[in-house]
Order: C-alpha cells, then sequence, then structure tokens
C-alpha cells in the first residue's frame, strides 16, 4: 500500500519521470510454456477425469495474466504479468471500450504498435481491431480454475454461447488469438491457437467436466 | 508516402512509418504546441484529435494515420473550443502550462461528446492527462464553466 501511495505521488508530482517509473518491467517475449496435444489425454481411462485433465491444461491459456487482465472482476483493466491496475487508469465503459473521452482507442489501436524513441522497458501498445474488455459478467480475476470452469458453460455468463459456439470462439475468435501475439515486449501464453482449440473441443466431447471449484 | 490533413491543410510525410506522430506534429510541422510528456501513452501531454477523437500522438505510428485528419491545439476550433478557451482564461487554469495542451485537447473533445459532463465523467475522460502542477481543480470547475456558457 505504501508503495502504492508513494507511485501514486510521483505521477501527482512529476509528469515526466512519473509515467517511466509506472511502466512494469518488459517481460522478454518468448513462448513461457507449451500445451500437451488433446490426443496425449487419450491415455486417462476414465472420460470425466480425462475431460477435467484437458480442461487443467486449457487453464495454462485461460489463467494467464494475458488473458485474465482483460477479464476483470471491477471496472479497471489489469497490466502486465503483475496483474497491477491498468495505468493511466482507465475503466470499463460502454461495450467495454472505456469512458467517454478516454476509450481504449485513445492509445490502442487495431495492431500491436512498436514504441520507439523510448527506454526498452517498453517495446509496443498492445492492438487489435477488437481491442476491448470482456464483460463483468465473464470476469475471470480472482476466480479458481473451477469456478471459471463452470461459469464458461453458464449461458448467462458465457454471453449465451452453446458449447459450439463457445468453441468456435476460443479457436478462431481474433482478441482470444491476440493472446498468442501480444506484441514485442509481452509474453505470449502457452502452445497456439490451433492446440487450445482442440483441448477446448476435446473437453467438451468428453461431457466439459469440471475441477472443483 | 502518408498523406493526411493537419489543421485543415493536407500534408505527406515520405519516411520510416514507425515514426510518431508527435515527432511529425513537432520536428516536422514546427507545431510545438502539442508537447512531448512521457512518449509511452502515460501522461496526455501529447493528444490531439485523429478524425474527431482524442489520441495520444506520441504512440501512434505515422503509417497509421494515412487518410486521416488531425487537429492540434494549433487548429482546434468550434463552439466547445471557444467556449474553453473563455473558461481557462477566465479562471487562469494553468500554471507552468505544459500540460494545457493536450488537457484542453481532451476538454474539448469531452465537451464535444456529452456537453453537459458530470464530475465523474469529467474525471473519467480527463484521468489520462496529469498535471505536474495540479490544476486539476481548476481544469474542472473550467470544463463546468465551459459547459454552461454553451447552454441555451
Ligand atoms: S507524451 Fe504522449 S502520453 Fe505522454
Ligand atoms: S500546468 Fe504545469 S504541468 Fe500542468
Amino acid at each position: 500500500m505504501k508503495i502504492t501511495l508513494l507511485i501514486t505521488g510521483i505521477v501527482a508530482n512529476c509528469l515526466i519521470v512519473g509515467a517511466g517509473i509506472l511502466l512494469a518491467p518488459a517481460s522478454v517475449a518468448q513462448n513461457a510454456g507449451s500445451l500437451r496435444p488433446a490426443e496425449s489425454f487419450q491415455s486417462i481411462p476414465d472420460t470425466r477425469a480425462r475431460s477435467v485433465a484437458l480442461f487443467e491444461e486449457a487453464g495454462k491459456v485461460i489463467q494467464h495474466p494475458r488473458c485474465v487482465n482483460c477479464h476483470p472482476a471491477t471496472e479497471r483493466p489489469l497490466q502486465g504479468m503483475s496483474m497491477h491496475p491498468h495505468q493511466p487508469p482507465v475503466f470499463r465503459g460502454d461495450a467495454g471500450m472505456g469512458l467517454v473521452g478516454m476509450q481504449c482507442n485513445t492509445c490502442h489501436s487495431e495492431q500491436n504498435t512498436p514504441v520507439v524513441g523510448q527506454a526498452d522497458t517498453l517495446k509496443s501498445i498492445p492492438g487489435n481491431p477488437a481491442w476491448h474488455l470482456a464483460p463483468i459478467e465473464m470476469a475471470w480475476e480472482g476466480k479458481t480454475l473451477g469456478q471459471i470452469c463452470e461459469q464458461l458453460k453458464d449461458p448467462k455468463r458465457n454471453g449465451e454461447k452453446t458449447m459450439a459456439e463457445m468453441v468456435e470462439h476460443m479457436a478462431h475468435d481474433e482478441l482470444v488469438g491476440w493472446g498468442w501475439q501480444p506484441g514485442e515486449g509481452r509474453e505470449p501464453v502457452p502452445g497456439t491457437q490451433d492446440e487450445f482449440g482442440k483441448l477446448i473441443q476435446a473437453w467438451v466431447d468428453t461431457g466439459a467436466a469440471c475441477p472443483s471449484p | 508516402m502518408v498523406t493526411f490533413t493537419l489543421n485543415g491543410k493536407e500534408r505527406t510525410f515520405d519516411g520510416d512509418p514507425d515514426t510518431p506522430l508527435l515527432w511529425v506534429i513537432r520536428d516536422l510541422e514546427k507545431l510545438t504546441g502539442t508537447k512531448y510528456g512521457c512518449g509511452v501513452a502515460q501522461c496526455g501531454a501529447c493528444t490531439v484529435h485523429l478524425d474527431g477523437m482524442p489520441r495520444r500522438s506520441c504512440i501512434t505510428p505515422i503509417a497509421m494515420i494515412d487518410g486521416s485528419d488531425v487537429v492540434t491545439i494549433e487548429g482546434i476550433s468550434g463552439k466547445e473550443a471557444e467556449a474553453v478557451q473563455t473558461a481557462w482564461a477566465g479562471l487562469d487554469v494553468p500554471q507552468c502550462g505544459y500540460c494545457q495542451s493536450g488537457q484542453i485537447m481532451s476538454a474539448v473533445a469531452l465537451l464535444q461528446m456529452l456537453p453537459k459532463p458530470t464530475d465523474d465523467e469529467i474525471d473519467g475522460a480527463m484521468t489520462g492527462n496529469l498535471c505536474r502542477c495540479a490544476t486539476y481543480h481548476r481544469i474542472r470547475a473550467a470544463i463546468h464553466n465551459a459547459a454552461n456558457s454553451m447552454e441555451g
């Protein structure tokens, strides 16, 4: 808390230096992990146990900060591998696109854009044509994987999606896909979107069982 | 070659496509009202209007604005801009002034979208514009004054 207050004070008092201090150290762009192929779970004989194991593997993506940061439980998105509140302070607004006068596209554009002439701590500003926050009913921040799993199956909290639509969303949605292409200086989520989509498909095919909450 | 409109005049830029719009505005077009504060979208000093919406020019690659309309503090016009100018002068809003071009660009954009903003709406729109002189209280009052002056 003291550190937060200190940083807030620095920002208020120092326009230029304060801004630099707020930037988290860049995480080096590298694939921090891979995903086990969906087929490899065939070795688990019990269907329910296999389904849970498949979802737990997919959870490496779902619970990665790259995904959770834009599924916040409050009105404010998170940032970075440390999942700190987004700086500058921005809020959900209409359709998750930010408040009037401070919408996401004040800074974010349709693609990741390089930051030039600056310290190495910030290499790019992330962007995507669909850049916005997930609706509050789809919040993942602070939830267990089991809770997120139940949420994904609940039409009231998954955007009224059928499970087939959920698979399609996970496997092909462009903003979901940003997680694997997060721009220079950001760690991508593990594996590939194709592998992730296959895990979700196999999870649904095995009854979409959830880990205990 | 990038072609865009800057304060109503057609301009072209033929150089590195990653060049920030802010550098083009200040170094090539010599319009120095738009300020460089942080260069990383953290302070708002570089705010311009891109196709009518506020945009941080420091992190806007010039290649992105091909065909767009850019307005800076030097070219801002219309009833909201006039109301803001009068209100700013009336309350002596600036202290050192460094952040004020960005503050004014954000304030004018806000009033164009919300003619009578509440305190919360002002805070929401202005939260990305830092002021090291802490003129925030006068900025908020001046936006209310500008909104009131446009009524009727
Ligand atoms: S200079 Fe662009 S936001 Fe600070
Ligand atoms: S008036 Fe000095 S930084 Fe705002």
